[in-house]
Protein backbone atom coordinates (compact mmCIF):
# COMPACT_ATOMS: atom_id res chain seq x y z
CA UNK A 1 0.00 0.00 0.00
CA UNK A 2 1.48 3.33 -0.56
CA UNK A 3 1.50 6.11 2.17
CA UNK A 4 -0.98 8.77 2.31
CA UNK A 5 0.89 10.49 5.01
CA UNK A 6 4.72 10.88 5.01
CA UNK A 7 6.31 12.58 8.07
CA UNK A 8 10.33 12.71 7.49
CA UNK A 9 12.08 14.63 10.30
CA UNK A 10 9.66 17.33 11.03
CA UNK A 11 10.84 19.93 13.80
CA UNK A 12 8.58 22.44 15.40
CA UNK A 13 9.43 25.21 17.96
CA UNK A 14 7.36 27.84 19.64
CA UNK A 15 10.33 29.71 20.42
CA UNK A 16 12.80 27.76 22.61
CA UNK A 17 10.30 25.21 23.20
CA UNK A 18 10.75 22.23 20.56
CA UNK A 19 6.76 21.31 20.41
CA UNK A 20 8.02 18.40 17.80
CA UNK A 21 11.04 16.51 17.81
CA UNK A 22 12.46 15.01 14.49
CA UNK A 23 9.40 12.88 14.11
CA UNK A 24 9.22 10.57 11.18
CA UNK A 25 6.49 7.97 10.39
CA UNK A 26 4.11 7.15 7.20
CA UNK A 27 0.25 5.92 7.57
CA UNK A 28 -0.94 4.04 4.48
CA UNK A 29 -3.79 4.25 2.41
CA UNK A 30 -6.83 2.90 4.55
CA UNK A 31 -4.84 3.12 7.81
CA UNK A 32 -6.60 4.10 11.07
CA UNK A 33 -3.85 5.62 13.15
CA UNK A 34 -4.88 6.44 16.64
CA UNK A 35 -2.42 8.86 18.13
CA UNK A 36 -2.93 9.12 22.10
CA UNK A 37 -0.52 10.61 25.23
CA UNK A 38 0.16 13.12 27.86
CA UNK A 39 -1.76 16.47 27.38
CA UNK A 40 1.37 18.35 26.26
CA UNK A 41 3.05 15.95 24.24
CA UNK A 42 2.56 17.42 21.04
CA UNK A 43 -0.14 14.94 19.19
CA UNK A 44 -2.47 17.85 18.34
CA UNK A 45 0.50 20.09 17.08
CA UNK A 46 1.61 17.19 15.17
CA UNK A 47 -1.61 16.65 13.72
CA UNK A 48 -2.33 19.76 13.15
CA UNK A 49 0.56 20.39 10.51
CA UNK A 50 -0.35 17.65 8.56
CA UNK A 51 -2.70 20.62 6.84
CA UNK A 52 -0.75 23.74 7.69
CA UNK A 53 -2.44 24.77 9.91
CA UNK A 54 1.29 25.07 12.01
CA UNK A 55 3.89 25.62 10.25
CA UNK A 56 6.89 23.38 10.78
CA UNK A 57 10.96 24.82 11.13
CA UNK A 58 11.91 21.01 9.72
CA UNK A 59 11.34 18.38 7.51
CA UNK A 60 9.40 17.52 5.29
CA UNK A 61 5.23 16.88 5.07
CA UNK A 62 3.95 14.75 2.30
CA UNK A 63 -0.07 13.97 1.70
CA UNK A 64 -0.90 11.46 -1.40
CA UNK A 65 2.62 12.76 -2.65
CA UNK A 66 1.87 16.21 -2.13
CA UNK A 67 5.19 18.14 -0.02
CA UNK A 68 2.59 20.36 1.97
CA UNK A 69 5.07 22.47 3.24
CA UNK A 70 6.18 23.82 0.08
CA UNK A 71 6.54 27.25 -0.23
CA UNK A 72 4.23 28.47 -3.33
CA UNK A 73 2.11 25.47 -3.35
CA UNK A 74 -1.71 26.72 -3.17
CA UNK A 75 -2.34 25.37 0.32
CA UNK A 76 -6.04 25.91 -0.61
CA UNK A 77 -5.96 23.11 -3.16
CA UNK A 78 -3.83 21.23 -0.90
CA UNK A 79 -6.49 21.56 2.07
CA UNK A 80 -9.69 20.61 0.40
CA UNK A 81 -8.04 16.87 0.25
CA UNK A 82 -7.58 16.53 3.72
CA UNK A 83 -10.92 16.47 5.93
CA UNK A 84 -10.14 17.67 9.21
CA UNK A 85 -12.27 17.59 12.57
CA UNK A 86 -11.56 19.95 15.22
CA UNK A 87 -12.46 19.37 19.43
CA UNK A 88 -14.57 22.40 19.64
CA UNK A 89 -16.34 21.39 16.18
CA UNK A 90 -15.97 24.90 14.82
CA UNK A 91 -19.16 24.84 12.86
CA UNK A 92 -19.80 28.13 10.92
CA UNK A 93 -23.08 29.42 13.78
CA UNK A 94 -24.33 31.82 10.88
CA UNK A 95 -25.17 28.53 8.92
CA UNK A 96 -27.63 26.07 8.72
CA UNK A 97 -25.98 22.65 8.93
CA UNK A 98 -26.74 22.12 5.27
CA UNK A 99 -24.78 25.33 4.27
CA UNK A 100 -21.95 24.41 6.70
CA UNK A 101 -21.67 21.41 4.31
CA UNK A 102 -22.26 22.73 0.99
CA UNK A 103 -19.60 25.56 1.91
CA UNK A 104 -16.66 23.61 0.38
CA UNK A 105 -18.22 21.93 -2.02
CA UNK A 106 -19.91 25.32 -4.00
CA UNK A 107 -16.58 27.78 -3.10
CA UNK A 108 -13.81 25.12 -3.86
CA UNK A 109 -15.00 22.30 -5.80
CA UNK A 110 -17.03 24.47 -7.65
CA UNK A 111 -20.39 22.56 -7.49
CA UNK A 112 -23.30 24.13 -8.72
CA UNK A 113 -26.13 25.04 -5.81
CA UNK A 114 -28.34 21.96 -6.71
CA UNK A 115 -25.50 19.84 -7.00
CA UNK A 116 -23.90 20.32 -3.47
CA UNK A 117 -27.31 20.56 -1.38
CA UNK A 118 -28.01 17.49 -2.70
CA UNK A 119 -24.24 16.10 -1.31
CA UNK A 120 -25.10 17.84 1.79
CA UNK A 121 -28.38 16.18 2.27
CA UNK A 122 -26.14 12.59 1.57
CA UNK A 123 -24.48 13.32 3.47
CA UNK A 124 -26.25 14.58 6.58
CA UNK A 125 -28.47 11.40 6.01
CA UNK A 126 -25.44 9.24 6.76
CA UNK A 127 -24.10 10.93 9.66
CA UNK A 128 -27.83 10.00 10.76
CA UNK A 129 -28.94 13.88 10.87
CA UNK A 130 -31.44 13.59 7.79
CA UNK A 131 -34.38 14.98 9.83
CA UNK A 132 -31.90 18.24 11.23
CA UNK A 133 -31.01 19.22 7.97
CA UNK A 134 -32.01 22.95 8.04
CA UNK A 135 -31.54 23.30 11.81
CA UNK A 136 -28.72 25.87 12.71
CA UNK A 137 -26.09 24.52 14.78
CA UNK A 138 -27.18 26.86 17.56
CA UNK A 139 -30.17 24.59 17.72
CA UNK A 140 -28.05 21.02 17.79
CA UNK A 141 -26.39 19.67 20.55
CA UNK A 142 -22.90 18.85 20.59
CA UNK A 143 -22.99 15.24 19.28
CA UNK A 144 -24.79 16.43 16.52
CA UNK A 145 -22.65 19.20 15.71
CA UNK A 146 -19.91 17.27 15.62
CA UNK A 147 -21.34 14.73 13.39
CA UNK A 148 -22.63 17.91 11.33
CA UNK A 149 -18.50 18.57 10.99
CA UNK A 150 -17.80 15.18 9.88
CA UNK A 151 -20.33 15.67 6.96
CA UNK A 152 -18.65 19.20 6.17
CA UNK A 153 -15.35 16.91 6.18
CA UNK A 154 -16.39 14.25 4.13
CA UNK A 155 -18.27 16.90 1.72
CA UNK A 156 -14.36 17.60 0.32
CA UNK A 157 -14.29 14.00 -0.86
CA UNK A 158 -11.38 14.11 0.70
CA UNK A 159 -9.72 10.31 1.34
CA UNK A 160 -8.22 11.50 4.41
CA UNK A 161 -9.91 12.53 7.58
CA UNK A 162 -7.91 14.43 10.93
CA UNK A 163 -9.60 13.96 13.68
CA UNK A 164 -8.40 16.23 16.74
CA UNK A 165 -9.76 15.12 19.86
CA UNK A 166 -13.35 15.26 18.54
CA UNK A 167 -14.85 13.84 21.74
CA UNK A 168 -13.04 15.82 24.12
CA UNK A 169 -15.49 18.85 24.19
CA UNK A 170 -18.70 16.20 24.34
CA UNK A 171 -20.65 15.41 27.30
CA UNK A 172 -20.32 11.52 27.66
CA UNK A 173 -23.53 10.57 26.69
CA UNK A 174 -23.07 11.92 22.99
CA UNK A 175 -19.48 10.35 22.76
CA UNK A 176 -20.64 7.20 21.28
CA UNK A 177 -22.77 8.37 18.48
CA UNK A 178 -19.49 10.28 17.49
CA UNK A 179 -17.62 7.25 17.69
CA UNK A 180 -19.87 5.40 15.79
CA UNK A 181 -19.77 7.45 12.76
CA UNK A 182 -15.96 7.41 12.63
CA UNK A 183 -16.43 3.55 13.24
CA UNK A 184 -18.29 3.58 9.96
CA UNK A 185 -15.89 5.59 7.97
CA UNK A 186 -13.10 3.19 8.99
CA UNK A 187 -14.82 0.65 8.19
CA UNK A 188 -15.39 2.20 4.60
CA UNK A 189 -11.93 2.55 4.42
CA UNK A 190 -11.38 6.25 4.61
CA UNK A 191 -7.65 7.02 5.57
CA UNK A 192 -8.09 8.35 9.37
CA UNK A 193 -5.62 10.17 12.04
CA UNK A 194 -7.46 10.28 15.22
CA UNK A 195 -6.00 12.83 18.05
CA UNK A 196 -7.89 10.78 20.82
CA UNK A 197 -8.10 9.65 24.93
CA UNK A 198 -10.86 6.91 23.57
CA UNK A 199 -9.10 3.70 24.50
CA UNK A 200 -11.98 1.96 23.59
CA UNK A 201 -12.30 3.37 20.47
CA UNK A 202 -8.67 3.09 19.58
CA UNK A 203 -8.47 -0.57 20.93
CA UNK A 204 -11.71 -1.57 18.66
CA UNK A 205 -10.74 0.65 15.66
CA UNK A 206 -6.97 1.41 15.11
CA UNK A 207 -4.48 -0.53 12.84
CA UNK A 208 -1.57 1.26 14.64
CA UNK A 209 -1.11 3.42 17.93
CA UNK A 210 1.36 6.33 18.33
CA UNK A 211 2.17 6.70 21.46
CA UNK A 212 3.51 10.51 21.94
CA UNK A 213 6.00 12.49 24.47
CA UNK A 214 7.62 15.41 24.23
CA UNK A 215 7.24 15.95 20.67
CA UNK A 216 8.21 12.94 19.94
CA UNK A 217 6.55 9.45 18.65
CA UNK A 218 8.06 7.08 21.23
CA UNK A 219 5.88 3.86 20.65
CA UNK A 220 4.43 2.91 16.92
CA UNK A 221 2.45 -0.43 17.67
CA UNK A 222 -0.35 -2.72 17.11
CA UNK A 223 -3.41 -2.02 19.27
CA UNK A 224 -2.92 -5.40 20.78
CA UNK A 225 0.64 -5.08 21.49
CA UNK A 226 -0.01 -1.26 22.83
CA UNK A 227 -2.53 -2.44 25.44
CA UNK A 228 -1.01 -5.46 26.38
CA UNK A 229 2.35 -5.09 26.55
CA UNK A 230 3.61 -1.53 25.92
CA UNK A 231 6.99 -0.94 25.55
CA UNK A 232 8.06 2.27 26.37
CA UNK A 233 8.01 2.88 30.56
CA UNK A 234 6.33 6.39 29.60
CA UNK A 235 3.84 4.65 27.43
CA UNK A 236 3.23 1.94 30.56
CA UNK A 237 2.52 5.02 32.62
CA UNK A 238 0.15 6.43 30.33
CA UNK A 239 -2.03 3.53 29.94
CA UNK A 240 -2.51 2.92 34.19
CA UNK A 241 -3.56 6.73 34.34
CA UNK A 242 -5.76 6.40 31.47
CA UNK A 243 -7.28 2.94 32.42
CA UNK A 244 -7.29 3.39 36.01
CA UNK A 245 -7.59 6.84 37.25
CA UNK A 246 -5.36 7.20 40.66
CA UNK A 247 -7.79 7.96 43.14
CA UNK A 248 -11.32 7.36 41.64
CA UNK A 249 -11.90 4.53 44.07
CA UNK A 250 -11.24 6.98 46.90
CA UNK A 251 -13.88 9.35 45.66
CA UNK A 252 -16.55 9.63 48.27
CA UNK A 253 -19.64 8.40 46.33
CA UNK B 1 -39.73 76.88 19.54
CA UNK B 2 -42.61 76.07 17.66
CA UNK B 3 -42.84 79.30 15.63
CA UNK B 4 -39.41 78.72 15.12
CA UNK B 5 -39.68 75.78 13.85
CA UNK B 6 -43.08 76.90 11.49
CA UNK B 7 -41.10 79.86 9.85
CA UNK B 8 -37.96 78.69 9.43
CA UNK B 9 -38.63 74.97 8.71
CA UNK B 10 -37.78 74.73 5.06
CA UNK B 11 -34.18 76.82 5.86
CA UNK B 12 -33.82 74.26 8.56
CA UNK B 13 -34.27 70.98 5.96
CA UNK B 14 -32.82 72.12 2.78
CA UNK B 15 -31.39 75.57 3.51
CA UNK B 16 -31.55 78.29 0.45
CA UNK B 17 -31.84 75.56 -1.73
CA UNK B 18 -33.75 75.38 -4.85
CA UNK B 19 -32.76 79.79 -4.90
CA UNK B 20 -28.88 78.00 -3.01
CA UNK B 21 -27.20 75.19 -3.23
CA UNK B 22 -28.76 72.11 -1.31
CA UNK B 23 -28.41 73.13 2.47
CA UNK B 24 -30.03 72.28 5.73
CA UNK B 25 -31.05 68.64 7.27
CA UNK B 26 -30.61 67.15 3.95
CA UNK B 27 -27.36 68.35 3.31
CA UNK B 28 -26.75 66.75 6.92
CA UNK B 29 -27.91 63.65 5.79
CA UNK B 30 -26.20 63.67 2.47
CA UNK B 31 -22.75 64.14 4.31
CA UNK B 32 -23.15 61.68 7.05
CA UNK B 33 -24.54 59.38 4.43
CA UNK B 34 -21.80 59.62 1.96
CA UNK B 35 -19.45 59.75 4.60
CA UNK B 36 -20.20 56.43 6.82
CA UNK B 37 -22.27 53.26 5.56
CA UNK B 38 -22.74 53.70 1.72
CA UNK B 39 -19.85 55.78 0.74
CA UNK B 40 -16.63 56.23 2.17
CA UNK B 41 -15.49 55.64 5.45
CA UNK B 42 -16.86 52.22 6.67
CA UNK B 43 -15.25 50.13 3.54
CA UNK B 44 -11.97 51.77 4.37
CA UNK B 45 -12.34 51.05 8.15
CA UNK B 46 -12.85 47.32 6.65
CA UNK B 47 -9.62 47.50 4.72
CA UNK B 48 -7.58 48.99 7.57
CA UNK B 49 -9.22 46.34 9.65
CA UNK B 50 -7.85 43.68 7.39
CA UNK B 51 -4.81 45.36 7.16
CA UNK B 52 -4.02 45.68 10.97
CA UNK B 53 -5.39 41.65 11.90
CA UNK B 54 -3.70 40.32 8.38
CA UNK B 55 -0.07 39.03 8.44
CA UNK B 56 1.13 41.46 5.35
CA UNK B 57 3.69 44.16 7.59
CA UNK B 58 4.19 46.96 5.77
CA UNK B 59 0.46 47.21 5.66
CA UNK B 60 -0.26 46.32 9.22
CA UNK B 61 2.24 49.31 9.95
CA UNK B 62 0.41 51.80 7.45
CA UNK B 63 -2.89 50.99 8.76
CA UNK B 64 -1.43 51.29 12.59
CA UNK B 65 -0.30 54.70 11.51
CA UNK B 66 -3.16 55.73 9.46
CA UNK B 67 -5.62 54.96 13.01
CA UNK B 68 -3.47 56.35 15.65
CA UNK B 69 -2.75 59.46 13.39
CA UNK B 70 -6.57 60.40 12.63
CA UNK B 71 -8.09 59.07 15.94
CA UNK B 72 -5.54 61.03 18.19
CA UNK B 73 -6.05 64.65 16.32
CA UNK B 74 -9.26 66.73 17.08
CA UNK B 75 -11.68 66.66 13.97
CA UNK B 76 -11.61 70.21 13.99
CA UNK B 77 -8.10 69.96 13.07
CA UNK B 78 -8.48 67.54 10.14
CA UNK B 79 -11.13 69.62 8.96
CA UNK B 80 -8.87 72.20 8.83
CA UNK B 81 -6.20 70.90 7.60
CA UNK B 82 -7.96 69.56 5.05
CA UNK B 83 -9.38 72.90 3.91
CA UNK B 84 -5.88 74.07 3.89
CA UNK B 85 -3.94 71.48 2.40
CA UNK B 86 -5.68 69.64 -0.36
CA UNK B 87 -6.31 72.90 -2.61
CA UNK B 88 -2.13 72.73 -2.15
CA UNK B 89 -1.81 68.99 -2.16
CA UNK B 90 -4.43 68.62 -5.55
CA UNK B 91 -3.47 72.41 -7.10
CA UNK B 92 -7.17 73.40 -7.46
CA UNK B 93 -10.04 75.08 -5.63
CA UNK B 94 -11.58 71.86 -3.55
CA UNK B 95 -15.33 72.34 -2.83
CA UNK B 96 -16.20 72.98 1.10
CA UNK B 97 -18.35 70.50 0.80
CA UNK B 98 -15.77 67.84 -0.94
CA UNK B 99 -13.39 69.36 1.75
CA UNK B 100 -15.64 68.52 4.30
CA UNK B 101 -16.26 65.09 4.08
CA UNK B 102 -12.67 64.05 3.06
CA UNK B 103 -11.93 65.07 6.39
CA UNK B 104 -14.87 63.03 7.75
CA UNK B 105 -13.76 60.09 6.12
CA UNK B 106 -10.29 60.17 7.30
CA UNK B 107 -11.09 60.89 10.47
CA UNK B 108 -14.21 58.56 11.44
CA UNK B 109 -12.42 55.64 9.39
CA UNK B 110 -9.92 55.37 12.21
CA UNK B 111 -12.80 54.58 15.15
CA UNK B 112 -14.77 52.49 12.28
CA UNK B 113 -11.38 50.23 11.62
CA UNK B 114 -10.84 49.77 15.68
CA UNK B 115 -14.34 48.67 15.96
CA UNK B 116 -14.46 46.14 12.86
CA UNK B 117 -11.07 44.93 14.10
CA UNK B 118 -12.37 43.73 17.69
CA UNK B 119 -15.15 41.95 15.57
CA UNK B 120 -12.82 40.49 13.66
CA UNK B 121 -10.99 39.18 16.51
CA UNK B 122 -13.27 38.44 18.78
CA UNK B 123 -14.05 35.62 16.50
CA UNK B 124 -13.06 32.10 18.29
CA UNK B 125 -9.84 31.19 16.24
CA UNK B 126 -11.32 27.93 15.26
CA UNK B 127 -13.73 29.94 12.53
CA UNK B 128 -10.86 30.80 11.11
CA UNK B 129 -9.10 27.66 11.22
CA UNK B 130 -12.13 25.59 10.23
CA UNK B 131 -13.17 28.30 7.26
CA UNK B 132 -9.18 27.74 5.68
CA UNK B 133 -9.36 23.50 6.46
CA UNK B 134 -12.00 23.20 3.91
CA UNK B 135 -9.95 24.78 1.58
CA UNK B 136 -11.18 28.13 1.44
CA UNK B 137 -8.64 30.78 1.02
CA UNK B 138 -8.04 34.22 2.93
CA UNK B 139 -10.12 35.81 0.94
CA UNK B 140 -13.04 33.16 0.76
CA UNK B 141 -12.79 32.65 4.00
CA UNK B 142 -13.30 36.51 5.12
CA UNK B 143 -16.51 37.01 2.53
CA UNK B 144 -18.67 33.92 3.37
CA UNK B 145 -17.42 32.87 7.10
CA UNK B 146 -15.52 35.65 9.03
CA UNK B 147 -16.97 39.05 8.15
CA UNK B 148 -21.20 38.07 7.87
CA UNK B 149 -20.45 36.95 11.75
CA UNK B 150 -18.42 39.79 12.75
CA UNK B 151 -20.43 42.36 11.19
CA UNK B 152 -23.22 41.13 12.62
CA UNK B 153 -21.85 41.46 16.69
CA UNK B 154 -20.62 44.92 16.14
CA UNK B 155 -23.75 46.47 14.95
CA UNK B 156 -23.82 48.25 17.96
CA UNK B 157 -20.85 49.97 18.43
CA UNK B 158 -20.86 50.64 14.38
CA UNK B 159 -24.54 52.44 15.27
CA UNK B 160 -22.82 54.59 18.04
CA UNK B 161 -19.94 55.67 15.71
CA UNK B 162 -22.52 56.25 12.97
CA UNK B 163 -24.39 58.52 15.50
CA UNK B 164 -21.41 60.09 16.19
CA UNK B 165 -20.63 60.99 12.98
CA UNK B 166 -23.99 62.08 12.24
CA UNK B 167 -23.52 64.94 14.89
CA UNK B 168 -19.98 65.53 14.23
CA UNK B 169 -20.73 66.67 10.69
CA UNK B 170 -22.04 69.70 12.33
CA UNK B 171 -18.54 70.56 12.93
CA UNK B 172 -18.16 71.36 9.13
CA UNK B 173 -20.09 74.42 9.28
CA UNK B 174 -17.01 76.20 10.12
CA UNK B 175 -15.66 75.86 6.70
CA UNK B 176 -18.43 77.21 4.84
CA UNK B 177 -20.33 74.01 4.30
CA UNK B 178 -23.98 74.77 4.27
CA UNK B 179 -25.81 71.78 6.74
CA UNK B 180 -28.12 71.99 9.32
CA UNK B 181 -25.57 73.50 11.72
CA UNK B 182 -24.63 76.60 8.91
CA UNK B 183 -28.98 77.03 8.83
CA UNK B 184 -29.15 77.59 12.18
CA UNK B 185 -26.29 80.18 12.86
CA UNK B 186 -28.28 81.84 9.46
CA UNK B 187 -31.73 82.21 10.95
CA UNK B 188 -29.84 83.07 14.57
CA UNK B 189 -28.42 85.98 12.93
CA UNK B 190 -31.97 86.56 11.59
CA UNK B 191 -33.72 86.81 14.95
CA UNK B 192 -31.13 87.94 17.10
CA UNK B 193 -32.64 87.46 20.05
CA UNK B 194 -33.88 83.71 20.23
CA UNK B 195 -31.05 81.65 20.32
CA UNK B 196 -32.21 79.64 22.70
CA UNK B 197 -34.96 78.52 20.71
CA UNK B 198 -33.12 78.45 17.57
CA UNK B 199 -30.50 75.51 18.93
CA UNK B 200 -33.42 73.65 20.71
CA UNK B 201 -34.99 72.87 17.46
CA UNK B 202 -31.33 72.35 15.87
CA UNK B 203 -30.91 69.45 18.81
CA UNK B 204 -34.13 67.88 18.18
CA UNK B 205 -33.08 67.70 14.48
CA UNK B 206 -29.83 65.75 15.22
CA UNK B 207 -32.03 63.98 18.44
CA UNK B 208 -34.46 62.29 15.60
CA UNK B 209 -31.88 61.66 13.20
CA UNK B 210 -29.72 59.94 15.67
CA UNK B 211 -33.26 57.85 17.20
CA UNK B 212 -33.86 56.96 14.00
CA UNK B 213 -30.89 55.43 12.77
CA UNK B 214 -30.49 53.70 16.27
CA UNK B 215 -34.09 51.72 15.73
CA UNK B 216 -32.92 51.07 12.16
CA UNK B 217 -30.41 49.34 13.39
CA UNK B 218 -31.97 47.54 16.38
CA UNK B 219 -34.79 46.14 14.02
CA UNK B 220 -31.79 45.22 11.50
CA UNK B 221 -29.47 43.20 13.85
CA UNK B 222 -33.58 41.45 15.29
CA UNK B 223 -33.83 40.59 11.62
CA UNK B 224 -30.79 38.87 10.85
CA UNK B 225 -30.39 37.09 14.30
CA UNK B 226 -33.64 35.85 13.51
CA UNK B 227 -33.21 34.58 10.55
CA UNK B 228 -30.23 32.78 11.97
CA UNK B 229 -32.29 30.86 14.82
CA UNK B 230 -35.08 30.25 12.51
CA UNK B 231 -36.75 27.37 13.27
CA UNK B 232 -35.43 23.84 11.61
Amino acid sequence: MPDMIDLQHVNKWYGQYHALNDVTNQVKKGEVVVVCGPSGSGKSTMIRTLNRLEPIQGGRIFVNGEDIHAVGRDINVLRAGIGFVFQQFNLFPHLSARENVMLSPLKVAGMTKAEASELAAGLLEKVGLGHRIDSMPAQLSGGQQQRVAIARALAQKSPLILFDEPTSALDPEMVGEVLSVMKQLAAEGMTMVVVTHEMGFAQEVADRIWFMDAGQILEDSLPAEFFSNPQHPRARKFLSDVLEPRGAATLPY
Amino acid sequence: MLDILHEYGLMFLVGTWPVGPLGGFANTLVLAGLGLGLGLSFPLAMLLALARTGSIRWLKMLATVWVYTFRGIPLVMVVFWAYFLLPVMIDTTVPAFATALAAIVVYESAFLAEIVRAGLDGLPKGQMEAARSIGLSYAQAMKSVILPQALLNIIPSLVSQFVSTIKATSIVYIIGVQEITFSAQQINSIEMTRALSVFLVLAAFYFVACLELSQFARWLEARIRARQLRPA
